[in-house]
């Protein structure tokens, strides 16, 4: 019987032919941390060894409060450079770079076939470029900058067809929030998710990094596609390191296969306050919302913010309703910038923030009041993320949001 | 062997109510991350728990951010363990890698309520309330090392020769 992808990748990294469900202690090829890095230092540091394993294999990546909103996070920065020169880290990244799960594949580290562990969830973002990615704890990169080794258990695997294409104003978003709906936010868990079938070419990359980001949100352990020519041709213009596409045999076993006909969708919306609370927009059409957030890791990129302006070009958003522009990265938002995205987005009355995590995780720049509801392109809908504990999060597409914005009020963005 | 009160969740636990995100970028002592446990789901929790008390609850416990304080602050607010029907993956790591037992037991989720008491014997792996006596799932092989020594550092130190 052949292998899956997840289980070649960890043989190959193991040194032996592994299945599912075994246990393997493999070096990964990098580990990324961000703002949380200044916890890790702290577990570092009681480990006890004077210097990283492997200061090449470490990615940092300052993102979720950035620039510092207060003295607090402004020492952890501090302490997070400090340790950066002191251990002579290659691949530091200060705040003006964006979010880190789009910054590093854009500084060519999200190749195919590598072990990428990331000290946060939505680590699995990469495996839209068909690498292996999974999200850890703060001890484990602390152990990780130690020693070079975490154990990991080789995931089974469910895999998702896609087929057809989307009618209009639906998108990848609207995708993976019904599948995440039908199946549940445990679905997946400590599986890995193989996006493929007939369409799974007709993604961007974009798109397909929106999926392997959402893929947390079933419990994933990693959520990948196999690369293609796209993938290719992006890559190689980012980086020299040779790598090798990785792909399941086509006699691989999986846990379960599920099918998707993308012409039979229309617009989805995670409603309060957990993932899995999927409905069609139309079901909670016309409930007013105070602010609208469209960016952030899962739909930041330059296509999502395309979409918001051709909505939002010529006209406002509605006076009640503060929205909020959080490019990924600085990259996205130089894009952005050059061909009058940000433009057409600041003259129909957005606030365009700088990338970073900011408010999705409720840290800083426009959180929540008591009763305010949001709809946000983000990941995540939890009670009391973005703010109060009694305000509400809805979760949907960039064209969802941003017809949302117009309106004031939760819009179906086929009726705009 | 431990002994306690149950408090008792439901299902899908997540990161985000077990210790905020507001709270998550700063560096915080254990004492202070207790404080926090568990604010936007239940308020008394932080002012009343015990230490070896536990927690019971449904499936998906931990479900969300890496955030490891939504396993230490837990720990730190004197949760000697958790049971639930599952857990999240990077919970479930976060756990171990502290020294906080993590048990997977259907059974005992279904029939405990707040309030009742609570026995754990790790060494028989069961659970124990009144006269109803429930069997946990095994830890895996692999992270009993872990969870001997006393969480991820201990162990890693030891395999440095530290």
């Amino acid at each position: 019987m052949g292998q899956t992808f997840s289980e070649k990748v960890l043989s190959r990294k193991a040194g032996r032919a592994v299945r599912a469900g075994e246990v393997v202690t493999v070096s990964p090829d990098y580990c990324l941390s961000h703002d949380n890095s200044a916890a890790i230092i702290g577990e570092f540091k009681k480990i006890g060894v004077p210097r990283v394993k492997n200061p090449d294999s470490i990615v940092i990546i300052l993102d979720h409060i950035v620039p510092a909103a207060d003295e607090k996070y402004a020492q952890n920065h501090k302490t997070i450079r400090e340790f950066v020169r002191a251990q002579e880290l290659p691949h530091f990244f200060d705040i003006q770079n964006g979010v880190c799960h789009q910054v590093l594949p854009e500084e060519g580290f999200a190749l195919p076939g590598k072990v990428i562990m990331g000290s946060d969830s939505h680590t699995t973002t990469y495996g839209a470029f068909g690498a292996f990615a999974a999200g850890i704890g703060r001890t484990e990169a602390a152990s990780i900058w130690a020693t070079g080794e975490i154990w990991l258990r080789v995931p089974e695997t469910l895999r998702v067809e896609f087929h057809c294409r989307f009618p209009e104003g639906v998108y990848a978003k609207d995708a993976v929030l019904r599948l995440i709906g039908d199946h549940g936010a445990d679905r997946a868990n400590y599986e890995a998710i193989e996006f493929a079938g007939p369409a799974a070419g007709d993604f961007s990359l974009s798109s397909r990094m929106t999926l392997a980001n959402m893929a947390a949100e079933m419990g994933a352990k990693n959520g990948y596609f196999i690369p293609d020519a796209l993938t290719i041709a992006w890559l190689k213009a980012r980086t020299l390191q040779e790598f090798e596409v990785v792909q399941s045999d086509p006699d691989a076993s999986y846990e379960a296969v599920l099918s998707y006909d993308l012409s039979a969708l229309v617009p989805q919306i995670a409603c309060p306050h957990t993932v899995d609370n999927v409905q069609p927009v139309t079901a909670v059409a016309g409930k007013p919302v105070q602010q609208v957030l469209i960016g952030t890791c899962t739909n930041g990129r330059l296509e999502d913010l395309e979409i918001a302006a051709r909505i939002l070009k010529g006209r406002k958003v509605s006076a009640g309703t503060r929205t909020l522009i959080l490019p990924a990265s600085r990259r996205v938002y130089l894009d952005a910038l050059r061909n009058r995205t940000i433009e057409i987005l600041s003259e129909a009355g957005c606030v365009i923030l700088n990338p970073g995590c900011g408010p999705c995780l409720g840290a800083h720049q426009g959180l929540l009041a008591a009763g305010e509801t949001v709809v946000s392109t983000s990941n995540r809908n939890f009670r009391g993320r973005m703010g109060h504990k009694d305000s509400e999060i809805y979760l949907a597409s960039p064209a969802t949001a941003a017809a949302t914005a117009l309106e004031g009020k939760i819009t179906d963005p086929r009726t705009r | 062997m431990n002994t306690g009160r149950v408090w008792k969740y439901g299902d899908d636990v997540n990161t985000d109510v077990i210790f905020p995100g507001r709270y998550t970028y700063t560096l915080m002592p254990p004492e202070e991350m207790a404080k926090h446990a568990l604010e936007d789901l239940d308020p008394e929790f932080a002012k009343s728990v015990k230490p070896g008390d536990i927690i019971v609850a449904g499936k998906n416990f931990g479900c969300g951010s890496s955030r490891e304080q939504a396993a230490a602050c837990l720990w730190a607010a004197g949760v000697k363990a958790i049971v639930a029907k599952s857990f999240a993956r990077i919970y479930f790591r976060n756990a171990i890698n502290l020294g906080l037992a993590v048990l997977q037991c259907e059974e005992a989720s279904d029939v405990l309520a707040s309030g009742d008491p609570i026995e754990v014997d790790f060494a028989a792996g069961t659970i124990t309330s009144g006269a109803r006596v429930f069997k946990f799932f095994p830890l895996p092989e692999s992270v009993i090392g872990i969870v001997q020594a006393g969480g991820l550092i201990e162990y890693t130190k030891k395999k440095l020769g530290l």
